[in-house]
């Protein structure tokens, strides 16, 4: 009897938990985003939502605006026009900074290039947003979870210590990666983060983010030219052209469209390899 | 209503049994793991009552299995999968430009020249004003001053900063001396020379020498310095973690110019009056001692009150210049080098001017 009831509260809880954060369908809403500079228009009419939980890719050629666009929904460049809502809230129009600084919390950013900071070393770098929000958290605690944040992202045991410049291209990706989840953040952004890593390197970032994303329950907004990151990890892909976002789906989906710039994105060469690998793989592990 | 992380216990026969309540979040953590630390043994650990958990909470938890070999009961498949992924851790057709006639060419750049200059000076003020908005705000938040940062900075643009200046002001104090005595001598008024060096020194020359080699100095290593955090992005990150650079970065530089200028201007002043006094004791046959008395006699107080008051307005422009011209930089690493130049052009020619104002406006108040 009280086995039964203890076994409802745990599904009740296990459902309350595999919808988090709750309430929040869509974690970013964007509509009608204009972003402009001087006469040169970025996005026009950009609309795109992001659903909680999910893996969304963003592809696009060069130049089509999507670093613009993760800065313009992480508030670092104020849009022309539009309105962008990160779970209800539209950054320009909070006033408060308690708020703002609340909104920020929920969300980690990994820069291109890591952006970690040259003068902090890599552990020191994840505990800069602990000690901005919690100030009260003792060292030792700071310590141990500057430690398995390092383990986490799959990091040498030895890397804590060294400074950025230290480190190599890879290396400094994954603490880029660690800063950002240092709060345990809900909202994952990420910008290439494969981009500059060899093929090796660039698989196990692609299994890492995939796997993080699984245990942590996390929404990742991910911006990637690597046709291989976009099989191995996103549940849905957006494509960014025309100004706009002009498909958004899985990639069987967005195959069933005919624009021609996804098809020659998903079906040139590079496009054909990584589908044909990503079946090899399926049909391999089908077998075994 | 939104419930903080908890925890009651009960003893049993091997240690404590703990029951977590609540958010086990980060967010919500509050006292919990001191609380923990206190307690003696603990045999098992039960997660069927919290609400929700983060990898902060799940390390607590895996802490606690760790340190007392406690057992793991209720947990949901989410902090099941949270436990284990802890569980083995730690340890870019045009080639040519339009060519246009020389007239045209040369009234273009004027026109941008000027235009570039009155931007900057809107820009320095506007600067400036934002950091005095930036102090408003840190000051009602009631967030300390960042002390560490600041002090760091008195090592860089003071302390390493004296054997060059104090050098400097001593070779200066040697050649107003000469040159000094060399003119006054034909009228048989060496000893005016003292007047000349004491005065000068202390009231002018020591603390402008000190502004310009500061700024050569420390503002060119302010706009170097953020520049680079610029281009690396740095900036940016601050920003999205919600650390305001104005506050990290800028406030503790101009903090530390404008403490450090009053201290090294009144150096350099002893230091060049130190080096007039050697001219004039192996030149002039003036002994020290007549030197310093005469010194007394004729150097007034306000004198010095004057430097007191220039200095930290000195301060606070280098300091203002320097940071401003690095937080204009964007896109590469050359900007980074042109913004450093301009930024120690603008300090000093910025300082002269003040420094002219400043001597007819004490002139004026009958400060001689």
């Amino acid at each position: 009897m009280t086995d039964e009831i203890q076994a409802e509260i745990q599904e009740e809880l296990a459902a309350a938990e595999a919808v988090r954060p709750e309430k929040f369908e869509f974690a970013i809403r964007i509509r009608g985003l204009k972003n402009q500079f001087g006469d040169a228009v970025i996005h026009e009419n950009l609309d795109l939502d992001v659903r909680s939980g999910e893996i969304l890719g963003i592809v696009g050629g060069s130049g089509t605006g999507k670093s613009v666009l993760l800065r313009s929904i992480v508030g670092l460049q104020t849009p022309t026009e539009g309105e962008i809502e990160v779970y209800g809230k539209t950054l320009d129009a909070i006033t408060d900074q308690e708020e703002s600084r609340d909104l920020r919390r929920r969300w980690g950013v990994m820069f291109q290039g890591g952006a970690l900071f040259s003068t902090l070393s890599v552990a020191e770098n994840i505990q800069v947003p602990l000690r901005e929000y919690y100030p009260r958290l003792d060292q030792k605690l700071l310590d141990e979870i500057a430690a398995y944040k390092v383990s986490m992202v799959g990091l040498p045991p030895d890397a804590g210590p060294k400074f950025p410049a230290e480190l190599s291209g890879g290396m400094v990706k994954r603490a880029g990666l660690a800063r950002a989840l240092a709060l345990d953040p809900a909202l994952l952004f990420l910008d290439e983060p494969t981009a500059g890593l060899d093929p090796i390197g660039a698989a196990k970032f692609d299994e890492l983010i995939r796997e993080l994303a699984d245990t942590m329950g996390l929404t990742v907004f991910l911006i990637t030219h690597d046709l291989d990151s976009l099989y191995a990890t996103c549940d849905r892909v957006a494509v960014l052209a025309e100004k706009r976002v002009i498909a958004v789906g899985t990639i069987p989906e967005l195959l069933a469209t005919e624009h021609p710039w996804i098809q020659d994105y998903f079906n040139g060469p590079r496009g054909r390899a990584a589908a044909s690998c990503k079946q090899a793989i399926e049909r391999q592990d089908g077998k075994s | 209503m939104v419930a903080r992380a908890d925890f009651d216990y009960s003893d049993g026969a091997n240690g404590a049994a703990v029951r977590f309540t609540g958010r086990l979040t980060l967010a919500r953590l509050g006292d919990v793991p001191a609380r923990l630390d206190e307690l003696g043994p603990i045999e098992s650990i039960d997660l069927s009552g919290i609400e929700r958990i983060d990898t902060v909470g799940a390390w607590i938890v895996t802490r606690t299995v760790n340190e007392h070999g406690a057992k793991v009961v209720g947990a949901s498949p989410e902090a099941e999968r949270l436990l284990e992924a802890l569980k083995d851790d730690k340890s870019e057709y045009r080639v040519h430009r339009d060519r246009r006639s020389a007239i045209e060419r040369m009234l273009d750049q004027v026109g941008t020249a000027s235009l570039a200059i009155w931007r900057e000076l809107v820009g320095i003020i506007d600067f400036f004003g934002a950091m005095i908005v930036a102090l408003g705000i840190q000051i009602r938040a009631r967030r300390r001053l960042r002390w560490h940062a600041v002090v760091t900075r008195f090592q860089t643009v003071g302390v390493d900063a004296l054997p060059i200046i104090g050098l400097m002001s001593f070779l200066i104090g040697i050649v107003i001396a000469q040159q000094g005595a060399v003119q006054l001598e034909q009228f048989g008024l060496e000893v005016f020379t003292i007047n000349l060096v004491g005065r000068a020194s202390l009231r002018e020359l020591g603390l402008l020498m000190t502004a310009i080699m500061v700024a050569g100095r420390s503002g060119s290593a302010f706009a170097a310095q953020i520049g680079t955090m610029k281009l690396t992005e740095e900036v940016d990150a601050m920003r999205t973690i919600g650390v305001s650079p104005m506050e990290a970065i800028v406030l503790p530089r101009v903090a530390a110019s404008t403490i450090t200028m009053p201290l090294l201007g009144f150096y350099a002043s002893i230091c060049a009056i130190i080096g007039g006094g050697v001219f004039c004791w192996v030149g002039l046959d003036i002994p020290p001692l007549t030197y310093v008395q005469r010194l007394r006699e004729i150097i007034p107080m306000h004198d010095f009150y004057i430097m007191l008051i220039k200095a930290p307005v000195f301060g606070i422009l280098i300091g203002v210049t320097g940071c401003y011209e690095g937080m204009q930089v964007r896109q590469n690493a050359e900007e980074v080098g042109k913004r450093t130049t301009s930024a120690v052009v603008a300090a000093i020619f910025l300082v002269i001017v003040l420094d002219a104002f400043f001597a007819v406006f004490f002139s004026s108040l009958g400060w001689n």
